[in-house]
Parts: C-alpha cells; sequence; structure tokens
C-alpha cells in the first residue's frame, strides 16, 4: 500500500512517517499543504492519505474534496489540531475514513490509521 | 476577555503536555501584559484569529525548552529548524484544541513563526493581552492571549 502524508509541520510529517513506515506500506511520500497535495497524488496516486486541515495555500478539507472527486476509494485520515467536533463531521461528509486529534502520538497515529484500514 | 476563555487556552496547554510529554506542565496564574512588557523568548509562534473572534494566540519558549522536547516526540538531533517547527506545532495546537470549546467559528491560521527576541512580540492595539506562564522541567514559556469576539463587540 501507498501513503502520502500531508502536514505543514515537518514534525509531524515526520512523526507519522517514522510510525507508520514500520507497519503495512511499502512506499511513502509527503507534501505540505493541500496544493502540493494534489500535485504528489496525481503523480503517487497513493491508497492512503494522512491529511491536515490549517495549511497554507489551500487546506485540508479542500483537498479532501478534490481528492474523492480524483478517486473516491481513496482511504484519507484526517489529523488535526481542530478539535470541535463539526469540523470532524465535514471532514468525515467530504469522503474522510477518519479524524485523529493532535497533537498525535505514535500510538495514537497507529491505533487510528488501523482503525480506518479495518473499516 | 472572559476568565472562561483564559480556562479554555490553559485547558489546551495543559493538554498538549499532558499528551506529548505525559504531563509535568505547570501552569502560572494568567495576568494582563503591561504596556511595553516583553514577553517574548527566543521563538514564538502567533496563529491568526478570524471569524466570531478576531486577535491571536501566541506561544513563545526558549530554545533549551524546545531542545529538550524534540527527543520525546521522535527527534533525536534537535536543531533550529525543528524548533522553529515545533514552537508552530505547539501554537496551532493550543488554539485548534480551543475549538472544542469555543466552537468552530473561532477560525485559526496557520502558524506564522518569528525567531530571536528582537522587536517582541506584536499583539493588537486596544485589546487585551493576557499572558499564561506554562513552566515545563524547569523552563518558563508563555501562552499569549489577545482575542475578541466580533458578536459582542469584545469579551
Amino acid at each position: 500500500m501507498k501513503l502520502l502524508i500531508v502536514d505543514d509541520s515537518l514534525i509531524v510529517r515526520r512523526a507519522i512517517e517514522r510510525t507508520l513506515a514500520r507497519s503495512r506500506f511499502t512506499e511513502l511520500r509527503t507534501a505540505s499543504n493541500g496544493r502540493l497535495a494534489l500535485e504528489e497524488f496525481d503523480r503517487f496516486q497513493p491508497d492512503v492519505v494522512t491529511m491536515d486541515i490549517t495549511m497554507p495555500e489551500m487546506d485540508g478539507l479542500a483537498a479532501v474534496d478534490a481528492i474523492i472527486r480524483r478517486a473516491p476509494a481513496t482511504i484519507i485520515l484526517v489529523v488535526s489540531a481542530l478539535a470541535d467536533k463539526s469540523t470532524a463531521v465535514e471532514a468525515i461528509k467530504r469522503g474522510a475514513s477518519g479524524f485523529l486529534l493532535k497533537p498525535v502520538t505514535a500510538q495514537s497515529i497507529q491505533e487510528a490509521m488501523e482503525e480506518v484500514l479495518t473499516d | 476577555m472572559e476568565e472562561n476563555i483564559l480556562k479554555v487556552f490553559a485547558l489546551s496547554t495543559a493538554r498538549y503536555f499532558d499528551q506529548v510529554a505525559a504531563g509535568g506542565a505547570i501552569l502560572g496564574t494568567p495576568y494582563l501584559r503591561a504596556e511595553g512588557e516583553l514577553v517574548a523568548l527566543d521563538y514564538a509562534a502567533i496563529i491568526g484569529i478570524s471569524g466570531a473572534y478576531h486577535g491571536g494566540v501566541y506561544y513563545t519558549a526558549p530554545h533549551a525548552k524546545l531542545e529538550k522536547l524534540l527527543p520525546i516526540i521522535g527527534e533525536v538531533t534537535p536543531d533550529s529548524q525543528l524548533c522553529a517547527d515545533l514552537i508552530g506545532e505547539i501554537a496551532n495546537s493550543i488554539a485548534g484544541n480551543a475549538r472544542e470549546h469555543l466552537g468552530a467559528g473561532f477560525m485559526i491560521s496557520p502558524p506564522f513563526v518569528l525567531t530571536g527576541r528582537s522587536g517582541d512580540v506584536q499583539t493588537p492595539k486596544g485589546t487585551p493581552c493576557y499572558v499564561l506562564p506554562v513552566t515545563w522541567n524547569g523552563h518558563v514559556s508563555r501562552v499569549l492571549v489577545t482575542i475578541e469576539s466580533v458578536e459582542r463587540g469584545g469579551t
């Protein structure tokens, strides 16, 4: 399986990469905002995407919309600090498979990913 | 600003250190920043607030504190780039988590990071700025909250 990690924070991208590189993903790539994520998505065709919401240039909700239009079967785990319920609900409505609240730990990343992959 | 709003940011700040560093953060008593008071430490991150509120949420910390936090999150060779990234992510988490209580109308920008103490942290004139001291592992950092409710023309 191929994974695309999208977050404007380098340390979050690296934390997710370190955690999930040890799991079932054979290839991982990263992007630092929604616009770059779409460019990378078209080149890389990942099966799974982790997506931040608050990012410069294009936010994660707009990127979720665009990815689901391109490839509706993509599994998207939204990873965001936005803790209100309506944001999580909105992400799921747009086609995300799950929502993980920041700050993240290796354990929370692993558990959230297992959950969206087994759903 | 309502006392309840300061409590929201205190909760968000405590949650960050509970989640990432298994606790240990001691929150001091919030106070109103005096005019001209220098508050910036080595790194500062600014989150712009819009929507139902306007203003900003800031987090500022010394290099030594960020350098100690980085290995806890898996970064074994801390450097200034990672410290700058971490300060932005802490500010993002504190402001974003506050939406649990303040709602989706509390809209946050991506973090803007400043390094060095030159010029100090500029907050909007005419809006009170509250300082929440945070001590972790012997290092003092500060959360600054300067927001007003748009609907009520001030909180």
